[in-house]
């Protein structure tokens, strides 16, 4: 711009006009995108290719492409604000962040996000991890037996660890509830736990003992009601009541 | 040479070289292992032609749709050992249409037909039908392998036809098929008086088997060398299989977990104790490392280990790897992390062949150590080590420098940065001259994988010096067509480009049109390409075969499409069969 042939005014009016009309281009191929008007593909290819695939004449020889090489650089669409650095300067950095059969639309997205809105590519976050179809190049044997792995353990975090409380007992336990397989298996690891208390109980005369759990609710259940499974999955603490309270 | 044969003339010579009996050519083409020598001496000449093809034993088909199988039966009819692979690589990440194609059905037909002799079958990336099983079962008299790598469409019935129809079977090998669970008990059917077994395996297998008969089974092969168990041998029977097989040479594990018990570790040490001629190792762990001290005894001896479904970590996984001294081939997970691979290259020098898996490959954040530092030591300090594939979340230019300079002797390079686009992370650049470094310094490169930001100057790199590639894997990376032209003029070996992802357009591959007729094949997904460009290929070269692929809920007739429409998957191969009939409705021939 020769700023001084001219009055200042009109210059910032250019600038803000070239502004406008690049802003005017990136609403206009996102929206009339051309392969949109085709019936069957709606997967939008990158930008800066698709530009430079449809502009160039058609040319077969290796030498006119060394050519081609010169002049596209020149000539290749920059979305980008005038003055911001080359694509090779540009740290990429796309993270696959649309769900499958997508990945281009992905690249896309990106490209016109290091626009204008530059900041806007860093500020949104990955969204729940959507993934690029067949990436990372791993075999689908290999996907089935990680995710089976997986899925297991999110099953099974190590062991489950409650506390196990018993009323006139000194101190608390903890027991691992994985390490049973049904309710009896706990009644009877919990006498073991207990056998000194309850034998000092036992001279006090009352016998009667009921295991409770407080659930995930907060609320004290009576253990046993529900399968097995069911229990260890909703129960956060144990509490060994006396008969007497019990009732 | 006898005396004999019409032409012995008192005075003369011996008979001029080119009337010598065809035996006598067959007999010297029996020396020439490889089928591409094999293939050079029988376009020699005529005579040749005709020898070489008929004593051909072992046909190996790249493409199952480059020629057709009554072709192949025609022109070797003599074949007793064929492989043949079906689909392209990438459908090994699920980027192929499911019902592509790639039919075993066909070549065990023709099979059937023309060599009753065939004695080995081996079938990758093919969809395999109980049926075909159900024929070579029946076809073959002499049948004694078959292997079937990466295959599907066949159940537990199939194998019970192959169990009870094959007298002499020698190695059933399944490698990572999808075989449907139709709850036959199989390897009932092999006859009490079936003993020819040297290799068994099926790892790949989900169901359940008989244990008993299996005992029984390794029990009379005395020649079993290979077992390969799946899942559902739990450990106790594990120590009763081995001692019934001491001679086994290759061991997959299957699952290996369960609680500790010290009579179940004694049991196993025993048994692993009295195997003396284990070399190879492979099998899903689960983490228990209580019981890896077991196979102490034998990790003298292994030269492979196959670790890649093994869940184990820590001290235990490292004390166990360093052990094995005279390892050649490591596959594991990258949960071994960068101090355990600098175990690895301390202790095992005679390293050739290194696999680091991701154990968790979609995980952005990525909890395992393994960086770039694991893959310096281990080329630094294994002077063997000619292969690797090697799964990271980041990598930089000068390590890669690094491992080229140590590391000359590379022939496969695959090297997967889990996030694409991934720059040096230290400089911020593209990883361009770290890729190129590799390529410039390995000469005898046949296979290279690249990964991370990479601008078209890597594959300028790679044209002008990869003289010996043949298999080239690129995803994510160029910036422009001249990217692909560069490999596309260069390379002049290359037999297999596969692409995805890429910035690359029409151009490219029309200019560079006649190439594609010198290697086997050719795939772009999600690249630039457009119909009109397809169709102009496949006129301008009748002898490819040009099958364009879109979004497989739209089959659309290509006839009513633009020149303009955008290629989503193209597969280019040469052929002399013509273009094949059983696509389904996704894919479509130009």
């Amino acid at each position: 711009l020769k700023a001084s042939s001219q009055p200042p005014y009109i210059s910032t009016i250019l600038l803000s006009h070239q502004h406008h009309l690049l802003l005017h281009f990136l609403h206009y191929t996102n929206q009339i995108s051309p392969h949109l008007l085709l019936p069957h593909h709606n997967i939008p290819l990158p930008l800066i290719s698709r530009f430079r695939s449809t502009s160039q004449p058609v040319a077969f020889s290796a030498s006119s492409m060394e050519i081609d090489a010169e002049n596209l650089s020149a000539t290749e669409l920059r979305l980008g604000l005038p003055g911001t650095s080359s694509s090779e300067d540009r740290p990429k950095k796309p993270s696959p962040t649309v769900g499958t059969k997508r990945a281009l639309e992905d690249t896309t997205s990106e490209a016109s996000g290091t626009g204008s809105a530059a900041g806007e590519d860093q500020d949104t976050t990955t969204p729940a991890k959507a993934q690029v179809v067949g990436w990372p190049p791993v075999r689908a044997y290999r996907k089935n037996t990680f995710q089976a792995a997986a899925a297991k353990k999110a099953e099974q975090p190590g062991g489950l660890y409650v506390k196990v409380s018993m009323d006139g007992a000194p101190y608390l336990r903890k027991v691992d509830l994985r390490m049973y397989k049904g309710y009896r298996e706990l009644r009877e690891a919990l006498n073991a736990l207990f056998t000194k208390s309850l034998a000092a109980a036992e001279n006090g005369g009352d016998h009667q003992y009921a295991i409770a759990y407080e659930d995930k609710d907060g609320d004290l259940m009576l253990v046993g009601d529900v399968p097995w499974d069911m229990f260890i999955s909703s129960c956060k603490k144990l509490r060994i009541m006396k008969g007497s309270e019990a009732r | 040479m006898g005396r004999g044969g019409s032409r012995a003339a008192p005075a003369a010579a011996a008979p001029p070289w080119h009337a010598l009996p065809d035996e006598v050519w067959e007999h010297a083409f029996s020396f020439l292992p490889a089928a591409s020598d094999r293939g050079a001496a029988a376009g020699a000449c005529r005579s040749w032609l005709r020898a070489e093809r008929r004593s051909r034993r072992r046909l190996s088909v790249a493409n199952c749709y480059a020629a057709s199988p009554q072709d192949a039966v025609e022109r070797f009819p003599a074949v007793r050992a064929a492989e043949v692979k079906g689909k392209p690589h990438f459908a090994d990440f699920g980027l192929v249409p499911h019902a592509w194609g790639a039919a075993a059905a066909p070549w065990v037909a023709a099979a059937a037909d023309g060599w009753p002799l065939l004695e080995e079958l081996s079938f990758k990336r093919m969809v395999v039908t109980d049926e075909c099983l159900e024929m070579i079962a029946a076809s073959f008299r002499n049948f004694q392998v078959l292997r079937l790598v990466s295959c599907e469409g066949f159940s537990t019935a199939g194998l019970a036809a192959i169990a009870a129809g094959c007298r002499n079977l020698r190695e059933l090998d399944l490698q990572e098929n999808e075989i449907e669970d139709c709850s036959i008990h199989w390897l009932s059917l092999f006859p009490e008086s079936f003993t020819s077994l040297v290799t068994l395996n099926f790892s790949c297998l989900e169901g359940d088997v008989n244990i008993n008969v299996l005992e029984r089974l390794v029990t009379r092969c005395r020649n079993l060398k290979t077992l390969k168990l799946n899942n559902s041998i739990p450990l106790d029977k594990l120590a009763s299989l081995l001692r019934k097989a001491p001679q086994i040479v290759e061991l997959g594990t299957g699952k290996f977990s369960a609680d500790y018990h010290p009579d179940l570790f004694a049991k196993l040490e025993a048994a692993f104790a009295g195997c003396k001629s284990l070399r190879r190792l492979s099998g899903a762990w689960d983490s228990v490392p209580d019981y890896l001290p077991a196979f102490y005894c034998v990790c003298e001896g292994l030269t492979s280990l196959n670790l890649s479904y093994a869940t184990i970590r820590g001290p235990e996984l490292i004390k166990f790897i360093s052990r094995c001294k005279n390892l050649q081939l490591l596959w594991v997970m990258d949960l071994i992390e960068d101090h355990g691979l600098a175990a690895v290259a301390s202790s095992c020098n005679k390293l050739q062949e290194l696999r680091v898996f991701p154990s968790d490959p979609f995980d952005p954040a990525g909890q395992v150590s393994l960086t770039e530092r694991g893959l310096v030591d281990v080329s630094a300090s294994c002077p063997m080590l000619e292969s690797v594939l090697y799964f990271c979340r980041r990598m930089t230019n000068e390590a890669l420098i690094t491992i080229a300079k140590n590391r000359p002797n590379f022939t496969c390079f695959r090297l997967c940065i889990i996030e694409p686009h991934t720059p040096d992370y230290i400089t911020h650049q593209p990883l361009d001259a770290g890729f190129s470094a590799i390529v410039e310094s390995c000469k005898g490169l046949t296979r290279f994988s690249v990964s991370g930001l990479l601008t078209d100057r890597v594959f300028k790199s790679i044209g002008a010096h990869a003289d010996r590639l043949e298999m080239l894997s690129i995803a994510f990376a160029g910036n422009s067509d001249l990217g692909l032209h560069y490999i596309l003029s260069g390379c002049k070996s290359l037999k297999k480009l596969e692409i995805r992802d890429c910035p690359f357009g029409d151009k490219p591959l029309l200019a560079n049109a006649a190439k594609l007729e010198t290697m086997r094949s050719l795939w772009m997904s999600s690249c630039s390409l457009t119909l009109g460009a397809c169709r102009q290929l496949a006129r301008k070269m009748p002898r490819l075969s040009v099958e364009v692929m879109n979004d497989s809920e739209r089959a659309c007739p290509l006839d009513s499409l633009t020149d303009e429409s955008p290629v989503d998957k193209l597969y280019v191969y040469r052929t002399i069969a013509g273009p094949r009939s059983d696509t389904p409705s996704c894919v479509q021939i130009v």
